[in-house]
């Protein structure tokens, strides 16, 4: 922004006393332009610009029809609720005419939180060593075993849980439940630890190798699209390796992972099969993560096909409050991201 | 504390081609270097094989020794990141860092060193942004980033940031390159004034510059287009725009070969 005091006084009269400039008022607007002044119209530009605008339109308009059918179907079974919607943990719409989200929301967010927290340091590991460490043939067979794994189906990921994953959960979550069994998050009541069982350690595990390759790929993208100037400013300052990693290219790849992580909390909040294999589906609140649990999308697949009319849209409503919830984490990571932004932006003074 | 600088038969190679060869030259401590020479001779490669810059490109290496006062910093012990917190370098292209304000742009290198204490830091950010003559434009924005500035004034922006960890050699890679004249001028009363507790190295097309700023020049060329660069000759830069040794380099100085 150009200040008042040094702005051309384009704005208000001139001070009086000082010559007017040649303005657009001369005498030369009343020429016509040479033929080689006159450009083409620009009938393409024309077109191109109708095309983009009504693709921006559309885009919009499933945004809103889509949210428009939540909210007509959901208003009408949230007012039949005989419970709480918010704070109702238990689901029976078509029975006693109680149901509410508050166990399935917390479910969700929690078995997501987790997977992210387990996720997050992996999936920054994996896209640095690519980038910054692995020799050139490593690292373009791990991007392509990152870029496969992103690819398998997420019914495969939850039955290689059930056949696989779960049974060798046991010795980790023994070991939880003994040594950090006072942490409430590792407390065992249930003593379900030692056992083979479904829960939502098991359902944020397989969440977690879900959106890994998410988040490696696209941390991996921004993080090599750094300018490598920066990174010779960094090292001819007499950085480390590892010192010209956190200062000269982190920094400027926060937004892109920001955004791929996000992504990844996406997918991990919407997911359905895998989760509704493993997680369990019981309708608590606890913190013990090696007990059961449910989550909205998970307990959508499982409840639909039996549903009568109002447990449908029951379910519906709770795709509104899945729907919130991911509103809610993409403005969050919009504010992060323009908030890392700030020196930089101060740049446009 | 300015530290003297040799180079002996140094060649620099990318992969299997060898871009600078066998290039011997003194520098002195407290002096000001020009190198000149076309475009493509190896003037920046050599530069940047001073401060163990070359090698950072995947491929590149050198043979022969540089030396630093007595020390080869070539010698499998030494570690290049001593070498570049001893010799700083300035970039053809300003490149502050984009995410960093002013002051954290120049304050990098020392937290580098581990200098934590706030009152260090302010001292030595004033000291070095006043010595890149750059204090008056930017002492009220310091806060801002660095992003934001001129070309030139990013450039000693880049030239405080190099200083502000008191290396013992300055490598200056066509700092005013990109610059109009008096942002140039002011980078050139810059060097005149760092000479003094400095040992500058500056690679530059500008003839005047070179004469303008510089003891000592060295000229490189080319033997011939895809062929290695090498240094023709060195000595006092008035000696060598009056009365060059070599024909090659008068044909230069002169315009009549470029
Ligand atoms: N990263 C690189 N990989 C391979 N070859 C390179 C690389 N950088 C430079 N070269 C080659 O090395 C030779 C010397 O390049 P250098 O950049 O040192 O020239 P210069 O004298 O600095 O030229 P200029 O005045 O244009 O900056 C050139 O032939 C160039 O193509
Ligand atoms: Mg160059």
């Amino acid at each position: 922004m150009v200040s008042g005091t040094n702005g051309a006084p384009d704005a208000g009269p001139l001070p009086p006393g000082q010559a007017s400039r040649p303005g657009p008022a001369g005498a030369g607007v009343r020429t016509r332009p040479p033929a080689d002044l006159v450009g083409p119209r620009r009938r393409g530009d024309g077109i191109f610009r109708g095309l983009t605008l009504s693709a921006g339109i559309f885009v919009l308009a499933i945004l809103v029809a889509i949210a428009v059918f939540l909210i007509a179907k959901s208003v009408p079974a949230i007012a039949q609720d005989k419970g709480n919607f918010f704070t109702t943990k238990t689901w029976d719409p078509d029975g006693s005419k109680v149901f509410g989200i508050a166990a399935l929301a917390f479910g969700t967010v929690l078995s997501s939180v987790l997977a992210l927290i387990l996720t997050v340091p992996l999936a920054l590991g994996v896209a640095i060593f690519i980038v910054e460490y692995a020799p050139k043939r490593i690292a373009t067979f791990l991007g392509y075993a990152v870029d496969m794994l992103a690819a398998v189906p997420s019914v495969v990921y939850g039955l290689w849980a059930v056949y696989f994953l779960l049974k060798r959960m046991v010795p980790l979550q023994v070991f939880l439940a003994d040594h950090f069994g006072w942490i409430p998050l590792f407390a065992d009541p249930e003593n379900r630890a030692g056992q083979f069982s479904q829960s939502v350690l098991a359902a944020a595990l397989i969440l977690g190798v879900m959106i890994l390759p998410i988040i490696a790929a696209i941390s991996r993208e921004v993080i090599s699209q750094v300018d490598p100037a920066q990174r010779e400013g960094m090292l001819a300052l007499g950085a480390t390796h590892w010192e010209m990693v956190r200062m000269a290219v982190l920094p400027p790849s926060r937004p892109g992972i920001v955004g791929g992580i996000m992504l990844g909390l996406g997918r991990a909040l919407g997911e359905t099969i895998a989760i509704a294999l493993v997680i369990g589906a019981s309708f608590t609140i606890s913190p013990h993560i090696m007990s059961s649990g449910n989550a909205i999308a998970a307990n959508i697949a499982v409840k639909f096909a039996e549903a009568g009319s109002l447990g449908r849209n029951a379910l519906i409503a709770s795709g509104l409050v899945l729907f919130a919830i991911t509103l809610v984490v993409n403005l969050t990571a919009r504010a992060i991201i323009y908030r890392a932004g700030a020196v930089e932006r101060s740049a446009a003074v | 504390m300015a530290k003297r600088i040799e180079t002996i038969r140094l060649s620099c190679f990318y992969g299997s081609y060898k871009a600078v060869d066998d290039a011997s030259l003194v520098i002195e401590p407290k002096s000001v270097t020009a190198l000149i020479g076309p475009s493509g001779c190896g003037k920046s490669t050599y530069l940047r094989a001073l401060n163990r810059m070359h090698e950072v490109i995947p491929g590149a290496r050198v043979e022969g020794s540089v030396l630093l006062d007595d020390v080869d910093i070539y010698r499998p012990d030494v570690d290049p990141v001593a070498v570049r917190r001893t010799i700083g370098m300035v970039f053809q292209r300003p490149n502050p860092f984009p995410t960093m304000s002013i002051y954290d742009n120049v304050a990098a290198g020392l937290k580098l060193n581990g200098v934590r204490r706030k009152s260090e830091l302010d001292d030595a950010v004033e000291r070095s942004i006043k010595a890149a003559n750059l204090w008056g434009e930017v002492k009220d924005r310091l806060g801002k980033a660095g992003a934001g500035l001129s070309g030139g004034q990013q450039q000693r922006l880049c030239i405080a940031r190099a200083i502000a960890v008191e290396p013992a050699v300055l490598l200056m890679d066509e700092p005013c390159s990109a610059l109009d004249p008096i942002s140039t001028l002011a980078i050139e009363d810059l060097i005149s004034q760092l000479k003094d507790s400095y040992t500058i190295v500056i690679v530059t097309h500008n003839m005047q510059q070179a004469a303008r700023v510089s003891d000592t020049t060295g000229f490189f060329t080319l033997r011939g287009p895809g062929e290695a660069g090498y240094l023709v000759e060195v000595d006092t830069t008035t000696k060598i725009f009056t009365n060059p040794t070599e024909q090659r380099t008068e044909d230069y100085i002169t315009g009549r070969f470029g």
